[in-house]
């Protein structure tokens, strides 16, 4: 094992900084431009996963006119293998709802939203007093701007920005199609900024120390430090605030347990990394000139040599095809196939080549399913598929 | 607890009598009863002047919002990959065991229902599971027998109305 792995830590997320207050004063007394400048030169990506530039969400959101816009913060943490929004919206409540206050700020919201998963209705006490103090000291100080939380209730596919519109208005939870972009056209089909929780944390430390500070953090293309929620078999499973940029190799030579086969990164619908990769992979987002970028919401699970393949992703397609929403035929009729072709392989009544047609199924989803969802599950199928082929059939 | 009828304009009060307050409304319900009946959908329908098969589409695709006759403590425990990993097979067989009930069936004197359920987010703690809103994380099938007698004891104490 070598020693010189460069790992580095970052504490800004959960930091204790019982400074809220000051920080939503100071910078609702700058003009909202500068704070767009502010997060753009940052260049803070969206945390859930896609990795949309954040500051350019605010700046095309506060461009466009209208009496009504909304903030919604995506607190509907469902990739399998994530628990970080969980743990910011306990831990460290006032950054989420004061960022979420400076946003609507510098677009002109008044209202903003929590949207948080059904499965976390246990934090809802303790939030609910926490915006009752927050929304205290925006009346004192003059700051027109309230904050609700929306639950919701147990569906994967509501993380999915526009399905989690649907959910709000009172519908399935079923992805509209893009464009409009919710930047123009959201909630109630008014202006929205949606962002992920871990997202707007990040934000708060942009605003408190400048975006120097965050920039300096991780490397081209992702910049700043992110939270990874680390699982499997690994001997110090929890949540890690990482710099960006990192070989996976460093990763599992921190977190592994000596046997480490695989690293799914970025959950089920992610990518299934095996140890020959490990050196060439890195984790942030696309655009590195070297080696392969793998961008994530930040779940890392680890398999060891104990673990087949075959078992993960039967898990892995189980739950897709119960969380796809049904709306488009790709996805809802490919999940289905995909899992019942992997048995069929595995039992011998179908032959190995089988394999090959249903990559070419995975790809098609890939290309013609209508959201994330139907488009992401060949992720974690081909590279399941690929690297560990010999498993799928024996 | 309150007649449903009651609840549910009490519930539209508080909400709003529009399309969007249909989930929290839906919620509402569903934290009183544990789940959907048909008459309860219909009524919610009338309170907010939408088609009963609008309140029935909505309702039927969230997972928490179950709409057969559910037990005053849902059991949900986590299958997704972690906890599959973990352990989450020998937690089923120990509730099933104890409760002598299988997935998706409700005990004869109405006190659990037993569901499977995808990721909850407690990953670096599986195997996990929720009852109702409570989260039981790490567990052992010597802690699930901890956890249902104390469930099984509240009856005694006439708690399983609240939760």
């Amino acid at each position: 094992m070598s020693t010189n792995y460069q790992l580095k830590r970052a504490d800004f997320i959960f930091k204790n900084e019982n400074d809220w207050e000051e920080v939503l004063s100071k910078s609702i007394s700058r003009p909202p431009q500068e704070l767009i400048n502010e997060l753009i030169s940052s260049e803070l990506k969206g945390r859930g996963g896609a990795g949309f530039p954040t500051g350019l969400k605010w700046k095309v959101s506060s461009e466009v006119k209208s009496d009504v816009k909304y903030v919604i913060c995506n607190a509907d943490e469902g990739e399998p293998g994530t628990f970080k929004d969980r743990e910011i919206l306990s831990m460290v409540p006032f950054k989420v709802l004061t960022a979420i206050a400076i946003c609507g700020y510098v677009i002109g919201a008044k209202e903003g939203f929590i949207y948080l998963r059904g499965e976390y209705n246990f934090l809802r006490p303790e939030l609910l007093k926490a915006i009752n103090e927050f929304e205290y000291y925006c009346k004192e100080i003059k700051l027109d701007f309230s904050i609700k939380i929306f639950m919701g209730s147990g569906a994967y596919i509501c993380g999915e920005e526009t399905a989690l519109f649907e959910s709000m208005e009172g519908k399935r939870g079923e992805p509209r199609n893009k464009p409009p972009y919710p930047t123009l056209s959201g909630y109630m089909g008014k202006p929205t900024v949606i962002n992920n929780v871990e997202t707007l944390a990040h934000t708060y430390t942009i605003f408190k120390y400048g975006s120097k500070r965050f920039y300096d953090l991780g490397v081209q293309y992702s910049r700043g430090s992110k939270l990874f929620s680390v699982s499997g078999d690994t001997p110090k499973p929890g949540i890690y605030e990482l710099e960006l940029g990192m070989s996976l190799s460093d990763f599992v030579e921190e977190f592994g347990d000596d046997d480490t086969k695989a690293v799914q990164v970025g959950g089920a619908s992610g990518f299934l990394v095996p140890r020959k990769r490990f050196s060439e992979t890195n984790i942030g987002f696309q655009g590195k000139l070297v080696g392969i970028s793998l961008p994530t919401g930040g779940s890392m699970m680890l398999f060891n040599s104990s673990r087949s393949m075959y078992n993960v992703l039967d898990n892995y397609l189980n739950f897709f095809a119960e969380e796809s929403c049904g709306q488009c035929t790709p996805c809802r009729v490919g999940c289905q196939q995909l899992l019942k072709g992997i048995k069929a392989v595995k039992r011998g009544e179908k032959n190995a080549q089988y394999l090959d047609k249903m990559l070419k199924l995975a790809e098609t989803m890939q290309v013609t399913a209508k959201c994330g969802l139907g488009q992401s599950v060949g992720n974690s199928f081909s590279s399941i598929v690929e690297n560990f082929r010999e498993e799928m059939i024996y | 607890m309150k007649p449903i009828i009651e609840l549910i304009k009490e519930l539209a009060d508080k909400h709003g009598r529009n399309r969007h307050s249909l989930l929290p409304i839906l919620q509402g319900v569903v934290e009183q009863e544990r789940y959907l009946s048909e008459y309860s959908m219909i009524e919610i329908a009338r309170e907010l002047d939408i088609p009963a098969t609008e309140v029935y589409g909505t309702a039927t695709f969230y997972t928490f919002l179950d709409y057969k006759k559910m037990g005053r403590n849902i059991i949900r425990v986590c299958k997704t990959i972690t906890c599959s990993m973990k352990g989450e097979k020998q937690i089923m067989l120990a509730i099933e065991d104890m409760l002598k009930i299988k997935i998706g069936e409700t005990t004869q004197d109405g006190l659990f229902s037993l569901l499977q359920t995808n990721c909850l987010g407690l990953c670096h703690k599986a195997p996990a599971m929720l009852i109702n809103n409570e989260v039981y994380t790490d567990l052992t099938p010597e802690k699930i027998r901890e956890i249902l007698t104390m469930y099984m004891n509240r009856k005694d104490e006439g708690e399983n109305n609240v939760n």
